[in-house]
């Protein structure tokens, strides 16, 4: 079965009031292209489920955005991502404030089926005042309070894989693959773009295999792109544009998030590139040291 | 002259905390937190577990400036994102942080200042504060001590579970919470008062009582003569300047004062 899609037919998938899940974290290996491309689109009304960088606040900035469901939206050496920052301060956006750990919990429950999963975290918080939906819950097993942590359906997940085949056979090959495979598997439509469409043979080594964190019938569409997760890193291919986030959050924080979107963001794929100087230059990005 | 700084005192008195507890996992965020962190695990506490802010927990701290890549460090086990969880949850950790609000019971805010709907200033976001803290040992640094940190009444936005009767969930006692203890610009404190009170510990040299309770929102127990903080040792000065050889320490507080104050 052939999944691969242009960038255009993959995010048309995309409608107005869906549900959105990003992999990636912070700023590390987001599906760029794919959000710029949703940016171009211009879907609206979007609730937007991720371990929050430039994806959200781009969104939020171009007016897409409906709710944030978040633990924090940061791009680590800016640790206040400027979109998002706006749109909070400005009342403009809906928000489902959760801990880190809590949106694993409810992206597993939405892979696994469940309605819920019970956990400790958030009891004695304004996590549990913020959310009224939250509901605590008794144990049958002991007398102590739970939080029943109810499943993140997602409409959609978009995330970027290292590489991936045109089955939809994708690898992880930066340090961490975050909780990609459970946005994955949390969704009804998983897009995957890739810099590096490969041949279905790359995967008979055991190393890059294991490497597999989903398995193919998770995957609906592989988009190819170049550089598809800059400015975010996509290690080790390149790091994280720190020139590029402070422009971006220039703009943002005068206003001018058009102007971004008009001279950077661009028509296409092919547009974008041009403007930040070429794929040979985002491939000489440093890989980020923590 | 001095012959440490502020900072050095802080990241002393943070690293101490760690020397007596044991194989667990070590996380400090911010760069003087992840040096007591470095530090402790360098020194007192080799059985300290540290992971290299990515996804590898490593058998020696990487240095905390001057890192050049992620190629060399001594990798002990893969612990990316999803599997820190694994561990936070089972309680072997014990983080030091460093929140933007803290009130009289322990609780912290990192995620917004003013009205939830509107904040005047987005934070973080909770991050993993609400389930480190109902799950393992937490630690807090302050950098600058002052009553707009240690607020009067509760956090804008509580994001961690302190030593709050009113909000103490079902099936929990205050003695399941383990705020551990605060180190300041100013002091050291606790909350082992009656009550789980915040308790002085020690005064960094050359700060006064009054200094730190004109600066705190909040009483805190002062029982009888308060012990001044003990400075770093020539060694832990030398370890610390091997942990950070772009010297990112002396950086970190407004115009790096000082240890002792009357050194000047």
């Amino acid at each position: 079965m052939d999944k691969t899609k242009t960038l255009e037919e993959a995010v048309s998938a995309i409608e107005d009031g869906m549900t959105i899940g990003i992999g990636g974290w912070g700023p590390r290996r987001k599906p760029m292209a794919l959000v710029r491309e949703l940016i171009r689109q211009g879907q609206k009304d979007l609730t937007v489920v991720a371990y929050g960088g430039a994806d959200v606040g781009m969104l939020c900035a171009a007016g897409q955005v409906k709710k944030v469901v978040f633990a924090f939206v940061s791009l680590d050496f800016m640790p206040l991502e400027p979109g998002f920052r706006a749109a909070r301060q400005a009342g403009a956006i809906e928000v489902r404030e959760i801990d880190e750990g809590m949106m694993l919990l409810g992206l597993r429950a939405a892979a696994w089926r469940l309605p819920f999963i019970p956990t400790a975290i958030g009891l004695g918080t304004d996590v549990i005042r913020n959310n009224p939906d939250l509901a605590l819950i008794d144990s049958p097993y002991d007398d102590k309070q739970w939080v029943a942590m109810p499943a993140l359906h997602l409409d959609v997940a978009l995330v970027h894989a290292s590489i991936a085949d045109q089955r939809g056979v994708c690898a992880i090959q930066g340090p961490d693959h975050y909780m990609d495979d459970l946005f994955a598997r949390a969704a009804k439509q998983t897009i995957v773009s890739t810099d590096e469409l490969v041949n279905s043979d790359v995967f008979r080594d055991a190393s890059i295999a294991r490497q597999v964190l989903w398995e193919r019938n998770v995957t609906d569409a592989v988009v190819a792109t170049q550089a598809g997760a800059h400015p975010s890193s996509n290690d080790p291919r390149y790091g994280y544009d720190v020139k590029h986030f402070q422009a971006y959050a220039e703009a943002v924080s005068a206003g001018n998030f058009a102007d971004y979107r008009d001279q950077v963001i661009g028509a296409n794929e092919a547009q974008y590139l041009a403007n930040v100087g070429g794929v040979a230059a985002i491939h000489q990005l440093p890989l980020p040291v923590y | 002259m001095s012959d440490y700084s502020l900072a050095e005192l802080m990241t002393v008195a943070m690293s101490r905390i760690l020397d007596n507890e044991g194989e667990v996992l070590a996380t400090g965020i911010g760069l003087l937190p992840r040096l007591a962190a470095s530090l402790a695990m360098s020194t007192t506490n080799p059985d300290l577990l540290m992971t290299d802010s990515q996804s590898f927990v490593l058998s020696q701290p990487n240095p905390v400036s001057g890192l050049a890549s992620h190629g060399a460090q001594a990798n002990e086990n893969f612990m990316g994102f999803a599997r820190i969880f694994d561990n936070v949850w089972s309680g072997r950790r014990h983080a030091l942080v460093g929140p933007s609000q803290i009130d009289r019971f322990g609780q912290a805010n990192i995620s917004a200042l003013g009205d939830y709907q509107q904040p005047k200033v987005q934070l973080l976001g909770v991050r993993g504060f609400p389930g480190n803290s109902i799950s393992h040992a937490n630690s807090f640094f302050v950098p600058a001590h002052s009553r707009r940190v240690f607020v009067e009444g509760e956090c804008d936005v509580v994001c961690t579970v302190g030593y709050n009767q009113d909000r103490l969930p079902r099936g929990y006692a205050l003695e399941d919470i383990d705020v551990r203890q605060v180190v300041t610009n100013l002091c050291v404190f606790d909350f082992g008062g009656p009550d789980y009170q915040a308790r002085l510990l020690s005064l960094h040299p050359g700060v006064s009582v009054e200094e730190v309770l004109d600066n705190t929102g909040f009483a805190l127990e002062i029982a009888g003569d308060i012990r001044e903080t003990e400075g770093p040792t020539a060694e832990q000065l030398a370890i610390m300047a091997d942990l950070d050889p772009m010297g990112l320490r002396a950086k970190q507080l407004k115009d790096n004062p000082p240890g002792r104050r009357d050194s000047v």
